[in-house]
């Protein structure tokens, strides 16, 4: 097991994409005057509270009141200012999500709505916190570009490129840390995925945190002699169609994995697409449908089978198909 | 205070408005008749007297701006943006029409003068917040203005945008409530009462007149006063009749969202 460990790309730094999140903001405050943010109650917990501190005028906590925020980040955005808007995932999207269709998808207002403990690595809050719906919702919206990074680096350069994007974005952060995967080369494009680890046996299309745990997955194929090509799907919204029919067709089956419901987001965003231009076998690695549960980030990545091994199992389990 | 000639002039403005709107809705074959007549002489102290704007640069940076929260009250809004010159009124026959830049509901993307999409009921106030809270950021003297209909205040954003606005001291807006008392279902004091409807803004922090909504006087005359009031939001309190204008339409529920028939228009126009 060490020495399959081993092949995957070293981890050296953890970052939480929060963090990153709230760094950037105030670097982007600084360069852009027109950009202001937004928060309803959670300025702590979403790191905007730096922003805050150095642009007092620019930030707007509006109080539990998540229909309010978006309304108002949707005004301001009609006067030419570029609003993030942030709170939990589930919040963000959840609640004022006829809000963000109609105020700001519709409409093609410029706001970013940049929300933060997604999916299940939550953790001990439950159920009611763990947003596994968000995706789904958001890539279902007109004009909504939605984007989950897969570390801190990718945060920063996705961010970086929203603000000069004209147009709704949704951006997918998480409360834990992530492991660091890119180098501070990486060039980001908005709907470009990029292929982290080269194999023709398979495809594992991963987002966000799954892109780590599908890495150590293909890892440890590579002892098996299965050689996994890892691809990063950070661009769910527009999706890089292009890519995933090239490797699809390359490897001939084809593995999903997200931190969020398998019903609504990337599993079915690839599915949408192989099914119509290179039908492929597939299996998505996800959240079952069902409520989420308390317990510990690590304890409901296995409870919810979204470990490596899962990852593998489903592997060998398309293969056989293939 | 304006002057009786003046006055006259927008009265007559108003019953153009009433007209265009009877024929658009007849036209369209659907739409909501009631609160767009209710409607009408607020509109026309707005946009005929009280906004700085500019319908032949209807971006113009430093307009005042007009949010319709109450979505469904559209035909009166495009009515008076035509009676303006935003767009000729011929277009005005596109209501509702595949392809026509008149939707259903406002789109600004679609028609010269929306500022902002709506038809889904209790989003007005909140983006109005936000638009004044950037002019204020960027120190444009431009006010903005929001009507919301006594049925849509049952919206809980409304409150969460009531105190916003209060919590903020958005001063450079000011919001015209249109108090016409009837809602899709029937009376609002029977399907959700709202009442002591002024007492509540008063106690979300905000400046409560109260003004006669067809009366163009006692409209300009709220909307000075608004003006003046520094520290808090505004709002007028517009006393309204379902309808107004058309003696068979008038507080009948039925016309909250039918248009009139070929019949119905030709008898009301004779009363406009």
């Amino acid at each position: 097991m060490r020495a399959e460990a081993e092949k995957v790309r070293p981890v050296t730094a953890l970052l939480a994409t929060r963090n990153v999140y709230g760094d950037v903001l105030v670097d982007l405050g600084e360069r852009y005057e027109s950009n202001v943010v937004l928060n309803a109650d959670l300025s702590g917990s979403t790191k905007t509270e730096a922003f805050h501190k150095k642009f007092p005028l620019r930030f707007f906590n509006m109080g539990i009141a998540e229909a309010d925020m978006i309304g108002t980040a949707a005004g301001l955005a009609t006067v030419g200012k570029i609003p993030f808007a942030s709170t939990f995932a589930i919040f963000a999207v959840g609640k004022p999500w006829e809000q963000i269709r109609q105020s700001v998808a519709n409409p093609n207002l410029n706001v970013k709505i940049v929300a933060t403990h997604a999916g299940i690595t939550v953790g001990e809050d439950g159920a009611s916190h763990q947003c596994v719906e968000d995706i789904g919702l958001m890539r279902m919206l007109p004009n909504m570009t939605v984007i989950v990074p897969a570390d801190g680096i990718e945060t920063e350069k996705a961010l970086r490129a929203l603000v000069l994007q004209c147009g709704p974005a949704y951006v997918r952060l998480s409360r834990m840390d992530f492991p660091v995967l890119f180098d501070a080369g990486y060039e980001f494009a908005v709907g470009r995925g990029t292929v982290m680890k080269a194999g023709d046996d398979v495809t594992i299309f991963a987002t966000g945190y799954m892109v780590y745990q599908a890495l150590k997955a293909a890892g440890q194929l590579e002892g098996e002699r299965i050689a996994a090509r890892v691809i990063n799907i950070s661009t769910i919204k527009p999706i890089d169609q292009e890519l995933i029919v090239q490797a699809a067709g390359e490897t001939g089956a084809v593995v999903t994995a997200e931190e969020h419901s398998v019903i609504g987001g990337l599993g079915s965003a690839v599915a949408e697409v192989l099914s119509e231009h290179r039908p492929t076998p597939m299996r998505r690695i996800g959240v079952q449908d069902r409520p989420g549960t308390s317990g510990r980030p690590a304890e409901l990545l296995e409870h919810c089978r979204l470990n490596p091994s899962h990852i593998i199992s489903a592997v060998k389990d398309v293969l056989r198909q293939k | 205070m304006i002057s009786s000639e003046e006055c006259a002039a927008l009265k007559d403005k108003a019953r153009q408005i009433r007209i265009d709107i009877l024929g658009m809705l007849n036209r369209a074959g659907s739409g909501h008749t009631g609160g767009s007549l209710s409607a009408a002489d607020i509109l026309t102290a707005l946009y005929c007297s009280k906004m700085k704007h500019n319908p032949s640069n209807p971006r113009w940076e430093d307009r005042d701006r007009f949010v319709l929260s109450k979505g469904h009250g559209a035909p009166v809004l495009y009515a008076t943006l035509a009676q303006c010159g935003y767009f000729d009124r011929e277009e005005l026959k596109s209501l509702r029409k595949l392809g026509g830049m008149l939707q259903g509901h406002p789109d600004m993307n679609s028609t010269p003068g929306v500022e902002v999409s709506t038809g889904s009921l209790g989003q007005g106030l909140s983006i109005a917040n936000g638009m004044a809270l950037g002019l204020k950021l960027d120190r444009k003297t431009a006010r903005v203005y929001v009507l919301l209909g006594d049925g849509e205040v049952q919206e809980g954003q409304i409150w969460e945008a009531a105190m916003s606005a209060a919590h903020y001291k958005i001063d450079n807006l000011c919001a015209l409530l249109d108090h016409n008392g009837l809602q899709i279902d029937g009376p609002v004091r029977e399907i959700m009462n709202i009442e002591p409807i002024a007492d509540k803004w008063r106690a979300f922090g905000w400046h409560v007149l109260e003004a006669d909504g067809h009366s163009i006087e006692s409209l300009l005359d709220a909307l000075d006063t608004a003006e003046k009031i520094k520290g808090k939001p505004s709002i007028i309190i517009c006393a309204t009749v379902k309808g107004k204008g058309v003696s068979f339409f008038e507080n009948r529920l039925k016309y909250h969202g039918i248009s009139p028939s070929d019949d119905e228009l030709e008898r009301a126009l004779k009363e406009l």
